[in-house]
């Protein structure tokens, strides 16, 4: 019997020739990543009493959940973090200005190789499944532990694998599948496992797209998550606890929404009826891409965001923002009246840059619309992909493309 | 390994980790500190009524979401004895056993468990009691790594041990 993707990576990391589910394996650790948690991470190794990380190369810290500082406390936490940085010689260290949120930066500065073994301490660090990694989250104190021993105990997990079939229909993007898929599973469908996709609409996607995918299976519960790579593979006679077939084309019909306050209470767009937004936010570590910038300027070109709704853009890296400056999508999206924020998370952990006032609704490409994630526990999240987000901004409403699009 | 509590609050599914710590809060990382936005959102009451030892039931994937430890920081520094639900966020669930917050996994406690109720915990021989003498009710006893960590009061003590 062969093995799937997370046992063939499992088994090399731990020095098995094979593993199986439920056994539980102790994996050398490729890359371990964290952001302003950091702080948390250094205060805990400090009470483990040990001096030197294990390996300053294989540690990369990114400032993005509250950039630039927006209180002198998480001033205070980025110093801390900056003066550790130097102690221990941890060269990639990417701060304020220089890179983004952490899943893109991690990305798009060739961090993340196929086959290694990446934990991050936030919680889509699945993200990086779309480049062949087993890559998953874990605590500050859980890493204090890896920056000491550089290795962490896995219950190696069981795999759903999902194939994508058919295509995805005008206005259809890599966020409807996902969302359609969590929908369907649950927001625990995907507990403790290992998800696979793989199917020719998988292979037909933007890497981008891919790590849309791999990111939100977080929300279905996902240990990891993996889009097809050419360097590893699952073997062909692995074991799969499911395998579920989908037809995009026909699965697919309208844009999918997940309305208040999970991420699986998915209904297609039609559905949902009429819902003003006060707010539409087109960015994360899920949705803040170059593909997701370009399609909003098509769909915003020569248009007005609505009146009563305010759109905030958010590039998810430096180097993002500079291409879309380049190709002209910032411009395109400012003329409109979006308010581009600077690389970060924003809004989407409810610490500043776009806080909801009570009763107030958003419409946003990011992944969670928990009770108060964004703001007021009396506002609500809505999430879509970002062609319904532009075209919602431009309504003022919840809106397909195609009702602002003649 | 047996503890004993009072059910102080039994909650649904899909207990978040925003709902249980909210992220506006995550600059606080003294986690003595934590539980004064315990459910702050939500359930505000809920830090109010919690005594030392007492007990939160709640059904499936509680604490989904992030993986701020603060949530379990929150809950555990809260003077909670133990939480028991039907199943736990793996994130959670890691992050409880590293900071010493002994989690109860079962399938039918919960639903036989109400607010109030007083319990007896075994934690490695797997069972949930309602006391006095009530029936015994299933949970999955906890792993030999768990009982370790939890033994020695979590992973930051442990690895002390281990290299100190």
């Amino acid at each position: 019997m062969g093995m799937t993707l997370a046992e063939k990576i499992l088994a090399r990391a731990s020095g098995c020739d094979r593993v199986a589910p439920d056994q539980v394996v102790v994996a050398n650790i490729d890359l371990a990543m964290s952001h302003e948690n950091a702080d948390l991470v250094r205060k805990s190794f400090k009470d483990i009493g040990v001096r030197r990380v294990w390996d300053p190369d294989k540690i990369v810290i990114i400032l993005d959940h509250r950039v630039p500082a927006e209180s002198e406390k998480t001033a205070a936490t980025h110093k801390a973090i900056r003066e550790f940085v130097r102690e221990q010689g941890i060269r990639n260290f990417y701060d304020v200005g220089r890179g983004g949120i952490c899943h893109q930066v991690l990305a798009e500065n060739g961090h993340v190789k196929p086959g290694m073994v990446v934990v991050g301490t936030d919680s889509h660090t699945t993200t990086h499944g779309a480049f062949g990694a087993f890559a998953a989250g874990i605590g500050a104190t859980e890493m204090a532990g890896v920056w000491t021993e550089g290795r962490l105990w896995f219950k190696v997990p069981s795999t759903i694998r999902i194939l994508v079939s058919g295509e995805l229909r005008p206005w259809i993007s890599a966020k409807d599948l996902i969302l359609y898929i969590i929908g369907q599973l649950g927001a625990d469908g995907a507990d403790y496992r290992s998800v696979e996709f793989d199917g020719p609409v998988i292979r037909a996607m933007s890497i981008a797209s891919r790590m849309v995918l791999a990111n939100l299976s977080m929300e279905m519960g996902a240990k990891v998550a993996f889009t097809p790579v050419d360097e590893i593979a699952p073997d062909p006679d692995a074991a799969y606890e499911r395998v579920l077939a989908i037809d995009a084309t026909e699965a697919l019909q309208e844009p999918q929404i997940a309305c208040p306050h999970t991420v699986d209470n998915v209904r297609p767009l039609p559905a949902v009826g009429n819902v003003p937004v006060d707010q539409a936010v087109l960015g994360s570590c899920t949705n803040g891409r170059l593909e997701d910038l370009e399609i909003a300027a098509r769909i915003l070109g020569g248009r007005r965001v609505h009146e009563r709704t305010r759109l905030i853009v958010i590039p998810a890296s430096q180097r993002i923002y500079l291409e879309a400056m380049r190709l002209g999508y910032l411009q395109t999206l400012i003329e409109a009246g979006a308010m581009i924020n600077p690389p970060g998370c924003g809004p989407c952990v409810g610490v500043h840059q776009g806080i909801l006032a009570a009763g107030e609704v958003c419409i946003s490409s990011t992944n969670r619309n928990f009770i108060g994630r964004m703001g007021s526990k009396d506002s609500q999240v809505f999430l879509a992909s970002p062609a319904v987000v532009a075209a919602s901004a431009i309504a003022g409403k919840i809106a397909h493309p195609e009702e602002v699009i003649e | 390994m047996k503890l004993r509590g009072r059910v102080a609050v039994k909650l649904g599914d899909n207990i978040d980790t925003d709902i249980i710590y909210p992220g506006r809060y995550l600059n606080i990382t003294d986690r003595e500190k934590t539980p004064e936005h315990l459910f702050e959102l939500a359930y505000p009451d809920i830090r109010t009524r919690l005594k030392p030892g007492d007990i939160i039931v709640a059904g499936k994937n509680f604490g989904c979401g992030s993986s701020r430890e603060q949530a379990t920081a929150a809950v555990k520094f809260a003077g909670v004895g133990a939480v028991v639900a039907v199943s736990f966020a793996r994130i959670f669930y890691r992050n409880s056993i590293n900071l010493g917050l002994p989690l109860v996994t079962s399938r039918e406690a919960p639903a036989q468990l109400e607010e109030g109720d007083e319990i007896e915990i075994d934690l490695t021989g797997g069972s949930v009691r309602k006391l006095p003498g009530g029936a015994v009710l299933a949970a999955a006893p906890l792993d030999a790594r768990a009982v370790e960590l939890l033994n020695a009061g979590g992973l930051i003590p442990y690895l002390r041990k281990k290299y100190a």
